[in-house]
């Protein structure tokens, strides 16, 4: 079910007042809707925090593989089990997204594509390229 | 409100908010780092991908490398000190109380260093 989003001018008519009167109303939690930009933000947020956790990961195969062997050997078959493929996985797709969005934050911060259809447009190439940079890695692994 | 500030110092307005930290300096080495990151993870995602094939001399063999080994050394400072910068806004933005907030930056900075410490060390290890 999609809720209507009540426009600024279409809250400011209902509570009396003129177009030009219209003045930004506090966010209704209720009937608010998520939009990609926003989803997209937080998202770049929460694979910022996972990713740091995750470089514990990197840094313990290094280390082990340091250690001598039989650390090395361990490490190996925790990344070979398919639970520890399937972390390597989650966490390749978290960091390409990561990557990805973060250009995009890069260019705003020099002033381009600091507009509404720009900002979707790159969004959505963002996370088409982040699945294309995961499929390409994995094909890469399992078949290379 | 007007009570309020007149009561306060300049001094105690500007120790929470604004301009009395280096937010400036922390900005660019945030973006500086990034900018770092996406070379330094390319080659690194696609280096490691290859490893755990590897038998354990294979595997020591490639870090051992110049290159490698100086990529991957880069790889992790540039990483870590781009997620110390990262995670030190999450919790300035989530957390107000000022004494928890300074307890958790400096605890997960430190533990960060001591983790990018021992990778690095662990890579010098291998490489010399």
């Amino acid at each position: 079910m999609r809720l209507r989003i009540p426009t600024l001018v279409s809250m400011g008519r209902k509570v009396g007042l003129s177009m030009a009167k219209a003045r930004p109303l506090s966010p209704h939690l209720s009937v608010w809707r998520f939009q990609l930009p926003a989803v997209m933000s937080i998202l770049h947020r929460m694979t910022g925090v996972a990713i740091s956790t995750g470089t514990v990961l990197l840094a313990g195969w290094v280390i082990a593989l340091a250690s001598g062997e039989a650390a090395f050997l361990l490490a190996s078959s925790i990344v070979g089990h398919p639970l520890g493929q399937l972390v390597l996985f989650g966490y390749s797709a978290v960091l390409f997204y990561h990557m990805c969005n973060g250009i995009r934050h890069l260019s705003w911060d020099f002033g381009y594509g600091l507009n509404i259809p720009a900002i979707y447009m790159t969004g959505r190439i963002a996370i088409v390229a982040a699945i294309l940079m995961t499929a390409c890695l994995w094909l890469y692994v399992y078949f290379a | 409100m007007k009570n309020d500030t007149t009561m306060r110092t300049p001094l105690k307005r500007v120790r929470g908010l604004g301009s009395a930290k280096a937010g400036v300096h922390h900005w660019w080495n945030q973006r500086l780092s990034a900018v770092a990151m996406v070379p330094l993870m390319l080659w690194a995602i696609f280096t490691v991908a290859t490893l755990p094939g590897l038998t354990y001399a294979d595997a020591l063999m490639t870090v051992q490398q110049p290159v490698n080994a100086t990529l991957l050394i880069l790889f992790l400072g540039a990483g870590f000190w781009h997620a110390s910068l990262g995670l030190q806004v999450v919790i300035e933005d989530y957390v107000s109380r000022e004494g928890t907030r300074m307890v958790l930056i400096t605890a997960i900075k430190g533990g960060l260093i001591l983790i990018g410490a021992l990778a690095i060390f662990s890579v010098l290890r291998i490489a010399l």
